[in-house]
C-alpha cells in the first residue's frame, strides 16, 4: 500500500477540454488549480489482482496512489473525496462468483452510488479495466439504468467459453473519453472469460454508438470474444467515466510486448499514454 | 421455505454449457446430436417471499441481458416442464459438505440486500433427449458429473430442505491395539486409511504399551499422518541397499547423500559467493534474488486427488503450492505458477477404459480448467510448463504445480517462540480431503473413487487471495512470529511441525467450522483448502485480530506452543491426545528397503525389443495416434523407415506428436501476464504462437532484474536408463533456462520424482540410479538442487469385480526398471507409471533486456549449431513416430555441458545471438523449423558441417556400444537425434566473427541461414528434406487445437 498525498478533503478540478458542454460541473474553487497532481484511489476488494501494477502505472506518469479495500469505503464513504481519479483494477472480485462483477458492483450500487455520482458530477475521472469495467457496468455506474429495465448493456462469457489471454489490436475512435484523448492505435492483451460486449438490443447499440460512447474497439480480426461491434471500452456520457476489457496497465514498459525481441516494440507500451492523459487531465 | 432459481440462456443467446455437454457425449460415444438445454441454478432456503426471491434473481444471480430466469418454490412443477419433446431433466448437485464457492458468495452477497438466507446450494441441470437407460447413466457419471464430488439426481429435485448440518457429540474414542495381533494391527492400518507398515504399527503399539494405554483414534491419525511418506519421505530419506551397474552402495539417508550433498559440495566452493539462502528445510527454496529480495520456489504434485476428480485436484493442487511460498520464511509474495503433466493419449476409446479410469480428455481438460481457475484467480501468471503424454498415465496421471515467490531478504527466518499463540488465518475447516496425506502415500485402485471420496476438495481462490493480502501487510508489521500453510495432514501437520521442538497444545473446539457435526479427529486432520497457521506473540494478538477483520479474514487463537515438548489436543475441556513430539517425530522406525538396477544390453535401433511404452500401450489399442502399435507384441523394425527416403514426412509426424505439438489451447486459457512483469511468454514469434524455450519476468517493476523459469523431463529415456533420463532432464531445464539469456552460473534446480511403488526393489533402483545421476549433473554444472518432493506409489490396480480390497502387497506387481519383463496383464496387474522426474529451474538475468527469443527474426543471418550430435535415437521421438526402439539414448558430458553453456551465455549476453532455441524432442529438424515457422521465415540448412560424434561416449555406467545402427542412420541421427547440451542460434553476419571466438572451446559450425521463402530446407549429401512452413506449422497445432 502506497502512502497517501497531503491533500486532504481538497478539490481538484479538471482541466475544461473546450468541451464544457458536455460537462456538468459545479464551478472549481480556483485555489485548487495550481495543484497539478492528481491522486488516484486504487480500489481493490477480495480477488482484485491487478492493483499493484496499475498503481504503478499511474505513478510512471506522475499521479499519487493510494490502494483502498472497498471496506474503508463502506466504512468511511467520505474517504472519495481525497480523490481525483477512480481506478477500479481487473481482478476477480469476490471470485466473480455470480458473474464477472456482479457481486462488488451490487455492493457499490446498494452502498456507494451516491458518492460515485458525486465523484462523477464533480468532474472526476473514473476508469475500470477488465473486472473493473464488469463492475462498472453491474453497478449501472458506466450506463445508467432506468428503474426496473434491464440494463443497457452486459459483458458475458466470450463465444469460447473460456478465459482467453491474448494480445489484441484496438482502434480508438473518437475525442469523447477523457482517457483516450489522441489516442489511434493501440496493442493490448486481453484476460478474460467474460468480456463479451452485448447491448440490451440494437437500438441501444446505435444509441451508444451514435453518443460516442463505444470509443474502443478491437480490429475484428482480433475480436477475442466476439463482442458485438467489436466493442472493448465504453464510456459514459460525460467521457469521464471508462470501462475497458484489454489491460493498458500491462504494456507500459517495451520488454511487456510479446514481440520486443523482434523490434517492434516503441520506447513505451502503448498503454501508459491512457494513464498520462488521466493526470495531464488535471495538469 | 425453499425456493428454486433456474438460469436459462436468453431466447437467441447460446448455450454453452449444453454445446459443451453434447460434444462430450459424442466423443464419448454415447450419443451423435444429443439434443440438450442446460441451465444453471440455486436452491435458497430462507424466510422469503417471492417478490424478494425474483429481485435477488434479476440484480443478483441472473444476468437479464443475456438469460432469463423461472423463480418458483422447490417442487413445484413449472421448474421441470419439458420445454420440447427432450425427456429427462437431470440435475447435478455437489454431494453435501463438498465445497460450494458460489453458494457461499450468494449467501453473503443475498444478505447486502438486507436478505436473510439460511442456506444455498447450487446446481446445474440438463434436459435431455431420450437416451436408454445404460446410456443415461454413463451420460450422468462420465459426461454431467463426478461421483466423487457430485451427485446427479434423475427427475425433479426431490428436496424440501437443505440440510446444514447436525451437531455433534462428543465421545471419547479409543483404539484397543494393546490386544491385538498382528494380523488385526494390519487390517487396521488398511481399514482405518493409516497405511502403515506391520512394523510402523508395531512399533506404536510397543509405545503405548510403555506408557500402560490404549491410544485415542486421534493420537493414532496423527501418528499415521507424520509417519505418512507424504510427510515424512521415509522411503527416499531411509535406508536402501542398492546394487546397480555403478555398483553396491549402502545409504543411511539415501536424499541426504545424493541431491542435498550435491547442494552442499556446491555451496561450500562457492564459499563467499554461496547465493543459495535455505534449501530443503522450509516449505520452499530460497536464493538470493538482489540487494533487497530473495525468491523462492517450490513444485508439488497432486496426482492421486487428480486421478479421482481433474478439476479439484488440480485446482486444490496449484492452490496448496501457491502456500508453499506463502509459508516460507515469513512469507514470501507468489509471483509465477508453473505446471506440468502426464496424461494418457486422449485418443484412448472410451470402452476401452479399465473400471474406475476417467477418460483422458476428462482427465486433461479438468486438470487445465482446475489449474487455470485457480491460478488466474490468484493474480498470479502461470508461465511455463509442459505436457507429457504416456499410455501408462492412464489410471494414474501426474500433474505438478509449482510456484515462485519473493520474499525480502529479512524476512527469510521464522522465529517461533515459546508461549505464542497458535493461531489459524483463512478458510474454515470441513470434512474435505480427510485422510489426505495417507492417501496419496498409497497406490490407487478402481475402488479409491469409493473409498477415498472424502480425500476430494475443492478449493476457494477468493479465500487464499484474501489471506495473502492480510498475511503480508501482518508480516511487514511484524504481527508473528512464525508461519506456515496447512497442507496435506491439516492441522496435524502444521501445528505438528512448527511445535516440534516446543511443544502445543490446541483447544480443538475453537476452530472455526464449516458446518456442524465435525468429531475432533476430523477436525485435527481436515485438509480443507485455504488455511495457513501463524504463531503470535500474545501481545500481537489484538492488532493482528483487527487487521484480519477489517479485510473479512478469520482468525482464531486455536492453542499455544506451550514448552512442553509435548503435543497436547483438547477437546470439551477433554485431552483427547497427549503424545511426546519426539515420538511422534523420531519414532518411526528406520524402514529399509532394497533397491536393485540392472542394465540390459543395449540393443541397435529397430532390432530390439520394444520398450515398454509400446508395450503398455498395446493393451489399450489407441486409434489414429502415433501410439499405434500391434497389441502385446513386439514392434517389427520397419526395414523401409531405416532409408532416409521421407523425413519431411517423418519431421512433420514428430511434430505433430502429442509432446512435442502446440500447447497453445492450454497456455491461453492461462492469465501469464498479470503482476505486469511479463517479459518473454510461453509463446513467443511474429504471430505470437512460437514455443518458447523459458518464460522470463520482471518481478520488481520497477527494476530490469529478470527471472527464468524453465523445465526439463523425458520419461521416454527412462525406459533405457534413469541414470541418463535424470541427467537429460538437468540438461534440458538448465539448457532452456541459458537459451533466453539466464547466467548458468546462477541457476537453481528442484527434483520432482514421481515413480510406481519402491516396495519393488527393482523399481526403488530405477529411482535410486535417478538420485545418482542428479548428484553427479548438478555438482558438475554447478546447479544446486534447492527444493525438492517425491510421490511415490503411482500405480493403478484394476480391481477384478469381487476380489478386491485396497492392498499394498506387491504380489503380481508389474516390473519396471530397466528389465526385459513381460508387461502384465493390465486388468489383473498394476499399471505403473514411467519413471518420471521433473526438473524445474530457476534462472536469472541482470537486465531483461538481453534476453532472447526462439524465432527467426530476418533473413540473410546466420545458422549456427552449437554441442555435439551424437547417434543418440533411443527414447526419441523419431523412434516414437516411426515405431522403433532399441538405440542409444542420449547422455551428458556434464562437464562440456558447464563450458558450453557459459560460451553460450557469454554469447548472447553480448548481443551477439538473435535468436536461440534449444535442441530437444525431434532434435535439430524440429528446433530449425519451429524457428523458422515460429519468425514466419525460412530456413537453409546443411549437414555437412555439423560437429557429431557417431560413436557415443558418456561417463557413469551407461551401456556402450550399438554401433550398429551407425552406420545405417548419420542423416537420421544428424536430424533427430536428441543428444543434450545443443542450441541452434540465428547470428547476424556482422556479429559472425565474434560469435565464433566467444565459442572457440565449444563444438559449433555454421550450417545454414535464414531464408524469405517460408520454406524450410536440409541438405546432406543429399537433399534430404523440403518443406513448406506453413504446413510444417499446421501439423504442429493440430492435435491439441481443442
Amino acid at each position: 500500500m502506497r502512502s497517501h498525498a497531503e491533500h486532504g478533503n481538497e478539490f481538484i478540478a479538471p482541466r475544461d477540454r473546450s468541451r464544457g458542454a458536455l460537462f456538468s460541473i459545479p464551478t472549481p474553487d480556483p485555489r485548487t488549480l495550481l495543484m497539478t497532481t492528481p491522486s488516484v484511489l486504487i480500489l481493490r476488494a477480495p480477488g482484485t489482482n491487478c492493483d499493484a501494477e496499475t498503481a504503478f502505472a499511474f505513478e510512471q506518469v506522475g499521479a499519487k496512489t493510494e490502494t483502498l479495500h472497498v471496506n474503508r469505503l463502506l466504512e468511511s464513504p467520505e474517504l472519495f473525496e481525497r480523490f481525483q481519479i477512480l481506478c477500479i483494477p481487473g481482478g476477480f472480485s469476490y471470485g466473480d462468483d455470480l458473474g464477472a462483477g456482479r457481486i462488488l458492483g451490487s455492493q457499490i450500487q446498494h452502498h456507494l452510488s451516491d458518492q460515485l455520482v458525486r465523484f462523477k458530477t464533480e468532474g472526476k475521472l473514473i476508469l475500470g479495466i477488465c473486472n473493473g469495467f464488469q463492475v462498472l457496468l453491474k453497478s449501472s455506474v458506466l450506463l445508467e439504468k432506468i428503474g426496473a429495465d434491464t440494463p443497457p448493456a452486459t459483458l458475458t462469457w466470450n463465444d469460447s467459453g473460456r478465459y482467453y489471454d491474448g494480445w489484441v489490436r484496438l482502434e480508438a475512435s473518437g475525442s469523447k473519453s477523457v482517457f483516450l484523448a489522441g489516442i489511434e492505435r493501440m496493442y493490448l492483451p486481453v484476460a478474460h472469460a467474460e468480456g463479451k460486449f452485448v447491448a440490451r438490443d440494437e437500438r441501444t447499440l446505435q444509441d451508444l454508438d451514435a453518443a460516442g460512447q463505444l470509443p474502443l474497439r478491437y480490429v475484428a480480426a482480433d475480436n477475442p470474444n466476439g463482442s458485438m461491434d467489436e466493442v472493448a471500452g465504453v464510456c459514459d456520457s460525460t467521457g469521464r467515466v471508462l470501462g475497458l476489457m484489454p489491460h493498458p496497465e500491462r504494456h507500459i514498459d517495451p520488454t511487456q510486448h510479446p514481440r520486443w525481441t523482434r523490434g517492434e516494440a516503441g520506447p513505451e507500451g502503448d498503454g501508459l499514454q491512457m494513464f498520462r492523459n488521466a493526470v495531464e487531465y488535471f495538469a | 421455505m425453499l425456493w428454486e432459481v433456474d438460469i436459462y440462456p436468453a431466447e437467441g443467446r447460446p448455450d454453452l454449457g449444453a454445446g459443451e455437454v453434447a460434444a462430450t457425449a459424442a466423443e464419448l460415444h454415447l450419443a451423435d446430436d444429443l439434443a440438450v438445454i442446460s441451465a444453471r441454478g440455486y436452491l435458497i432456503q430462507g424466510e422469503l417471499d417471492r417478490a424478494q426471491v425474483e429481485q435477488i434473481a434479476d440484480e443478483l444471480l441472473a444476468d437479464r441481458v443475456v438469460e432469463r430466469t423461472v423463480v418458483a418454490p422447490a417442487g413445484d412443477p413449472l421448474l421441470t416442464e419439458l420445454p420440447d419433446e427432450r425427456t429427462h431433466w437431470i440435475h447435478v448437485l455437489p454431494k453435501p459438505g463438498v465445497m460450494d464457492p458460489v453458494a457461499q458468495s450468494a449467501m453473503e452477497a443475498i444478505a447486502d440486500f438486507g436478505f436473510r438466507a439460511e442456506a444455498v446450494r447450487t446446481f446445474r441441470k440438463y434436459a435431455v433427449g431420450r437416451l436408454p437407460d445404460e446410456k443415461l447413466s454413463l451420460l450422468c457419471s462420465k459426461v454431467l458429473a463426478n461421483d466423487a464430488i457430485e451427485q446427479a439426481i434423475v427427475g425433479p429435485l426431490g428436496f424440501e430442505r437443505l440440510q446444514v448440518g447436525s451437531p455433534y457429540k462428543f465421545k471419547l474414542v479409543t483404539v484397543p491395539i494393546l490386544a491385538m495381533d498382528d494380523a488385526a494391527l494390519e487390517q487396521l492400518s488398511r481399514d482405518g486409511q493409516l497405511f502403515l507398515s506391520l512394523v510402523e504399527m508395531r512399533t506404536i503399539q510397543a509405545h503405548f504399551n510403555q506408557l500402560g494405554r490404549d491410544p485415542t483414534d486421534v493420537e493414532l491419525e496423527t501418528v499415521a499422518q507424520t509417519w505418512s511418506e507424504h510427510c515424512s519421505h521415509k522411503t527416499l530419506a531411509g535406508r536402501i541397499d542398492y546394487r546397480g551397474p555403478d555398483g553396491e552402495r549402502h545409504f543411511e539417508n539415501m536424499l541426504k547423500e545424493t541431491i542435498f550433498a550435491a547442494t552442499q559440495k556446491i555451496r561450500q566452493a562457492a564459499g563467499d559467493r554461496d547465493w543459495c539462502v535455505s534449501v530443503f528445510v522450509d516449505n520452499a527454496g530460497v536464493i538470493r534474488f538482489d540487494e533487497k529480495y530473495n525468491v523462492v520456489f517450490k513444485v508439488e504434485t497432486h496426482n492421486h486427488p487428480s486421478a479421482l476428480e481433474p478439476y479439484g485436484g488440480a485446482n486444490t493442487g496449484i492452490g496448496g503450492v501457491i502456500r508453499d511460498p506463502m509459508g516460507t520464511g515469513m512469507g514470501a509474495k507468489p509471483i509465477c505458477n508453473t505446471d506440468v503433466f502426464c496424461f494418457a493419449p486422449p485418443e484412448v476409446s472410451p470402452e476401452e477404459l479399465p473400471p474406475g479410469v476417467l477418460h483422458p480428455r476428462r482427465v486433461i481438460k479438468g486438470v487445465v480448467a482446475g489449474v487455470r481457475d485457480y491460478g488466474n484467480r490468484m493474480g498470479i501468471p502461470t508461465v511455463n510448463g509442459a505436457i507429457y503424454f504416456d499410455p501408462r498415465y492412464l489410471g494414474n496421471p501426474l500433474v505438478y504445480c509449482g510456484n515462485v515467490g519473493l520474499i525480502p531478504r529479512d524476512k527469510s527466518d521464522k522465529h517461533l517462540q515459546a508461549n505464542d499463540l497458535i493461531v489459524a488465518l483463512g478458510g474454515r475447516t470441513g470434512r474435505d480431503g480427510i485422510h489426505g496425506a495417507t492417501f496419496s502415500s498409497a497406490e490407487l485402485t478402481s475402488h479409491s473413487e469409493t473409498l477415498s471420496g472424502g480425500a476430494v476438495q475443492i478449493g476457494n481462490a477468493i479465500t487464499e487471495k484474501m489471506l495473502l493480502d492480510v498475511l503480508l501487510v501482518a508480516r511487514d508489521r511484524g504481527l508473528y512470529n512464525s508461519v506456515t500453510d496447512c497442507g496435506a495432514g491439516g492441522f496435524s501437520s502444521a501445528v505438528g511441525e512448527m511445535g516440534e521442538k516446543i511443544g502445543a497444545e490446541v483447544w480443538l473446539e475453537r476452530v472455526p467450522l464449516k458446518y456442524e457435526g465435525l468429531t475432533y479427529t476430523e477436525i485435527w486432520i481436515s485438509e480443507a483448502q485455504e488455511r495457513m497457521v501463524v504463531s503470535v506473540s500474545p501481545e500481537k494478538w489484538n492488532e493482528l485480530s483487527a487487521l484480519c477483520a477489517s479485510e473479512g479474514v478469520e482468525a482464531t487463537v486455536i492453542g499455544k506452543f506451550t514448552p512442553t515438548g509435548r503435543l497436547t489436543l483438547i477437546y470439551a475441556e477433554q485431552k483427547v491426545a497427549d503424545l511426546a513430539m519426539d515420538f511422534l517425530h523420531d519414532g518411526r522406525p528406520p524402514v529399509v528397503r532394497e533397491a536393485v538396477y540392472t542394465l540390459s544390453s543395449p540393443l541397435p535401433l529397430g532390432e530390439g525389443p520394444g520398450v515398454r511404452a509400446e508395450k503398455a500401450s498395446g493393451q489399450w489399442p489407441v486409434a489414429g495416434g502415433q501410439y499405434k502399435v500391434a497389441s502385446g507384441k513386439t514392434p517389427i523394425p520397419n526395414p523401409q523407415s531405416l532409408i532416409p527416403s521421407n523425413y519431411t514426412d517423418t519431421l512433420q509426424k514428430i511434430l505433430g506428436s502429442l509432446n512435442v505439438c502446440s500447447k497453445e489451447w492450454v497456455i491461453r486459457q492461462y492469465d501469464h501476464e498479470v503482476q505486469g512483469g511479463s517479459v518473454l511468454k510461453p509463446l513467443v514469434g511474429a504471430a505470437n504462437d512460437g514455443p518458447g524455450d523459458a518464460a522470463v519476468l520482471r518481478p520488481v517493476l520497477d527494476s530490469r532484474r529478470g527471472i527464468v523459469i524453465s523445465c526439463g523431463m523425458n520419461p521416454r529415456y527412462g525406459d533405457f536408463d534413469t541414470y541418463w533420463m535424470a541427467a537429460s532432464a538437468i540438461d534440458e531445464a538448465v539448457r532452456n533456462c541459458v537459451a533466453v539469456g539466464a547466467d548458468p552460473a546462477r541457476i537453481a534446480i528442484l527434483d520432482n520424482f514421481c515413480w510406481g511403488t519402491t516396495d519393488r526393489p527393482e523399481t526403488l533402483g530405477s529411482l535410486v540410479r535417478a538420485a545418482l545421476a542428479c548428484h553427479d549433473v548438478a555438482v558438475e554444472l554447478g546447479t544446486p538442487f534447492i527444493s525438492g518432493k517425491d510421490s511415490l506409489n503411482n500405480e493403478f490396480r484394476p480391481l477384478v469385480k469381487g476380489v478386491g480390497s485396497l492392498c499394498l502387497d506387491q504380489t503380481e506387481g508389474a516390473r519396471t526398471g530397466n528389465m526385459e519383463t513381460k508387461t502384465p496383464d493390465p486388468f489383473n496387474g498394476a499399471i505403473s507409471i514411467p519413471p518420471s522426474l521433473l526438473i524445474s529451474a530457476i534462472g536469472q538475468v541482470d537486465d531483461v533486456a538481453r534476453c532472447v527469443s526462439m524465432d527467426l527474426k530476418s533473413p540473410g543471418n546466420l545458422l549456427y549449431i552449437v554441442g555435439e550430435t551424437k547417434n543418440e535415437l533411443g527414447g526419441s521421438h523419431f523412434s516414437l513416430v516411426e515405431g522403433l526402439s532399441g538405440g542409444e539414448v542420449p547422455k551428458v558430458d556434464a562437464r562440456q555441458a558447464k563450458t558450453t553453456f557459459a560460451a553460450m551465455h557469454a554469447a548472447i549476453h553480448a548481443g551477439l545471438v538473435r535468436a536461440c532455441h534449444d535442441l530437444s524432442e525431434g532434435g535439430l529438424a524440429v528446433a530449425a523449423a519451429e524457428m523458422a515457422f515460429a519468425g514466419e521465415l525460412g530456413a537453409k540448412i546443411s549437414l555437412a558441417d555439423v560437429p557429431y560424434l557417431p560413436s557415443p561416449t558418456g561417463r557413469g555406467a551407461g551401456g556402450e556400444g550399438g554401433s550398429k545402427s551407425v552406420q545405417v542412420l548419420p542423416d537420421a541421427a544428424l536430424l533427430f537425434s536428441e543428444s543434450n547440451t545443443r542450441f541452434l542460434c540465428e547470428v547476424e553476419p556482422d556479429n559472425a566473427a565474434a560469435f565464433e571466438s566467444a565459442l572457440a572451446d565449444v563444438p559449433h559450425a555454421r550450417i545454414g541461414e535464414v531464408v524469405a521463402d517460408g520454406k524450410l530446407e536440409i541438405v546432406g549429401e543429399t537433399p534430404l528434406l523440403q518443406a513448406d512452413l506453413p504446413a510444417l506449422k499446421e501439423a504442429w497445432q493440430k492435435p491439441l487445437r481443442w
